[in-house]
């Protein structure tokens, strides 16, 4: 048992950190926030140039023959600048689901344009209505047509459709049982999005998909067999959140404490009152406790070994620990943290949006209550 | 990183279960809770110090293991889970030991180590007075040198353990001019020392949880100081921080949690979403609060005294033995009230048993509150208040 991070890995932690003070201010943040496609190109393309799209694919793809959890570790660092633009669904949701079901082929024609960073990617699959993550909640269509297949509904919260070059659709290709991950061209004009607006001024879409043709040789992975790679894809997702939420909520605790030491009130700061100190006390044992169950949860999806319980308990707790985290933070930085003129917002809006995303803690309590056999 | 277990660890973690369930089977005891600190049982004591588990940690030169503090707590959790009667060797193997070691002569380690080591040496602690809390250092009970000896008179209050301990690990005030902090030290003290008296204090689940100790002209050699003399209270900092390190802390009721997922399936109370819900969020927080407490072993493992480490494992952990009893309670619904010994009580009377006796949890050791001061100043250093 080894908690620490590799000095490899601690490495990368620096770099990225370094490099992310450097280009991810939180005046660029605000401007991408306001953009319309909620990324620059040219970090984009620096980030390619430093090896992380590629991080964690195989050489030959042109990637860096890294694991999980050294993306996790980046994910990290992400999460504390509140980095914007679609490196989690054209790493996590997408390409990491290419390299894990896709044919060779499918790999050789996408993974090297997303790790060069020329394509990105994003991933459909949630839908209108109460989602839960469940098969029976897919009911977007595709239909088999001369070969091909015509794809038809409406898919919700599809992150980053508006820049994407390609997207993976899962679609419902028998009306039980059957479920189909395609690869699809987002530019394809019978695509049809409207960019939401979102608390965490990321580039969430509602997407209709207005009689779509995909060709047969699109199908990523087995056809009408596409759900287990979808949970696989959840579990993945769910975790490079824990880990994008770890970062963010690590800073939030540096920050609040740095307030707590500077803010003075009745001629001493704050920070010396027990009480504030107490509530420092309390976010620092859910950060830590977070980072724990968060890593645990990812070393053992880097390891290939079954997990389903521990990510659950991740994202769960995560999700709890997050919000009892900003309700202190917030309470301790006063009235400036609750305005746009300090930067705590940034992370209280991300958080929130984190901890929905990929399922939310009643959503994993659940999945423990079953992994309990209760 | 590496969360897993080595092939060694695994098969020592076996090899533990085996021996408990034999025990079990054998029907020498039965899994309770709060047996780390209340289950006393010299036999049982005795064969796992025949096994080699106390001391696992120590020097191989005082009959210890020298074995990892992943083995330790390894070994502790196993105990813990199966709910197994080592009040008689907990506070020697855990701290004083270890004090011992840390701080104690040559002497000290020859004479105490290898009988703590063969289960023959049981021992209370005597930190708290009854003025003396949180507050450690205000503490009362006075030694005064005479000779070759020194002379204690005063009280110890909340030691559990204390009618089997042989011996207490005591820290009494030797210069009343220095600041408080710089005149405290430690002693092992005989328990059959003329003038050492105890009297039995019953908490609220109605057991005999601790003593008051009394020493009235209690005659100590001075070899029997453990460590400088007026150190004591930097001594006392760091078994604290031993103290309040292990998974004792979480899984103090282990057998309670257990029971009660067992009788949530059994009635089918499991398949109630807020039940449901409920047992799922304890389990939660039992694995977070189990990889807080491993980390607190790595700690100690590079070499570290883990301070605020453990004082933030212990503050979690207490929050969840409390959690834990009050969703059994409500799991239980009035069935919960039923004592032991009374017709129709559920689960052995374990439910009534935590509910009450986690209110205390969060007290001993280091309340909450002083355990939140540590974090505050040693975790983030904010200024003193």
């Amino acid at each position: 048992m080894k908690l620490t991070l590799t000095e490899e890995q601690e490495m990368l932690k620096k770099t990225a950190r370094d490099f992310l003070v450097d280009k991810c201010s939180k005046k660029f943040v605000k401007q991408m926030e306001e953009s319309e496609t909620g990324y620059s190109r040219e970090l984009w393309q620096e980030m390619a140039e430093l090896g992380w799209m590629g991080l964690a694919f195989p050489g030959k793809y042109g990637g860096g023959d890294m694991s999980f959890l050294d993306l996790a570790v980046l994910l990290e660092e992400m999460g504390r600048a509140c980095l914007p633009g679609p490196f989690f669904s054209a790493v996590v949701l997408a390409g990491l689901s290419i390299l894990d079901i896709g044919s060779e082929e499918q790999k050789q024609e996408y993974l090297p344009k997303l790790i060069r960073g020329e394509k990105i990617l994003t991933l459909a699959l949630t839908e209108p209505g109460y989602h839960n993550y469940d098969a029976s909640s897919v009911i977007v269509e595709a239909t088999r047509n001369d070969g091909n297949y015509i794809i038809k509904g409406t898919k919700l919260f599809v992150p980053d459709v508006h820049i994407a070059d390609y997207l993976l659709c899962v679609a419902r290709t028998k009306p039980k049982n059957g479920i189909t991950i395609f690869l699809a061209d987002a530019k394809n004009p019978r695509i049809k999005y409207t960019v939401l607006k979102t608390i965490a001024g990321d580039k969430l879409c509602e997407v209709v998909f207005d009689q779509m043709p995909v060709p047969k040789a699109n199908i990523l992975g087995r056809l009408n067999q596409g759900w287990s790679a979808v949970q696989k894809i959840i579990q993945r997702a769910a975790v490079g959140k824990c880990c994008e939420m770890v970062g963010n909520i690590q800073r939030v605790l540096e920050m609040t404490v740095d307030y707590a030491k500077e803010r003075k009130q009745f001629d001493r700061p704050i920070g010396s009152f027990q009480v504030i100190q107490h509530y420092c006390a309390d976010m620092a044992t859910d950060v830590d406790s977070a980072r724990f169950s968060t890593y645990q949860a990812a070393w053992m999806l880097s390891e290939g070994l079954p997990c389903t319980k521990e990510v659950a308990i991740a994202k769960a707790w995560i999700g709890e620990a997050s919000q009892r985290v900003f309700a202190l933070a917030h309470q301790i930085h006063g009235a400036i943290g609750v305005t746009v003129e300090h930067d705590l917002h940034y992370y209280t809006r991300r958080a929130k949006a984190a901890e929905l995303a990929f399922g939310d803690a009643n959503f994993y309590r659940e999945i423990v209550a079953r992994e309990m056999g209760l | 990183m590496d969360f897993s277990f080595t092939e060694e660890q695994n098969k020592f973690r076996q090899e533990l279960r085996n021996f408990l369930e034999e025990e079990i089977k054998k029907g020498y005891w039965e899994p309770t809770c709060d047996a780390w600190v209340q289950g006393f049982d010299p036999g049982f004591t005795k064969r796992v110090a025949q096994r080699g588990w106390i001391g696992l940690t120590w020097p191989k030169e005082y009959g210890g293991q020298g074995r990892s503090h992943i083995d330790r707590l390894i070994l502790t959790e196993e105990m813990l889970r199966y709910g197994a009667p080592a009040a008689c060797h907990w506070f020697g193997d855990r701290q004083v030991g270890g004090a011992i070691l840390s701080f104690g002569s040559e002497e000290l380690k020859k004479e105490f180590l290898p009988r703590i080591i063969k289960g023959e040496a049981y021992f209370g602690l005597g930190m708290s007075e009854p003025g003396t809390g949180s507050d450690l250092a205000s503490l009362q009970t006075r030694a005064v040198e005479d000779g070759d000896y020194y002379v204690i008179n005063g009280q110890k209050t909340w030691t559990s353990c204390a009618s089997f301990s042989q011996y207490f690990d005591v820290y009494v005030r030797t210069d009343p001019e220095a600041p408080r902090h710089r005149g405290i030290s430690e002693f092992i003290i005989d328990a059959q020392s003329p003038g050492v008296s105890r009297i039995p204090m019953i908490d609220i689940t109605g057991t005999e949880a601790w003593n008051d100790v009394f020493f009235d002209n209690v005659r100590v050699h001075k070899k029997y100081l453990v460590g400088e003399k007026n150190r004591g209270f930097y001594q006392v900092l760091h078994q604290l921080d031993y103290e309040r390190s292990g998974m004792e802390r979480l899984m103090g009721n282990y057998p309670l949690f257990e029971a009660i997922i067992q009788f949530a399936k059994e009635n089918k109370l499991s398949q109630e979403p807020a039940i449901r819900n409920k047992l799922a969020q304890l389990q939660i927080e039992f694995e977070v609060g189990r990889l807080l407490i491993y980390r607190v072993a790595l700690v100690m493992e590079e070499g570290r005294a883990p301070n605020w480490e453990s004082a933030m494992s212990k503050a979690y952990s207490t929050e969840f033995e409390k959690h834990l009893a009050g969703v059994a309670m409500e799991v239980l619904g009035s069935y919960g009230q039923l004592m032991v010994g009374s017709k129709l009580v559920p689960l052995r009377g374990m439910a009534l048993h935590s509910y009450l006796g986690s209110k205390g949890y969060s007290l001993q050791a280091g309340t909450t509150e002083i355990l939140k001061n540590i974090l505050a100043a040693r975790r983030l250093g904010l200024p003193s208040s």
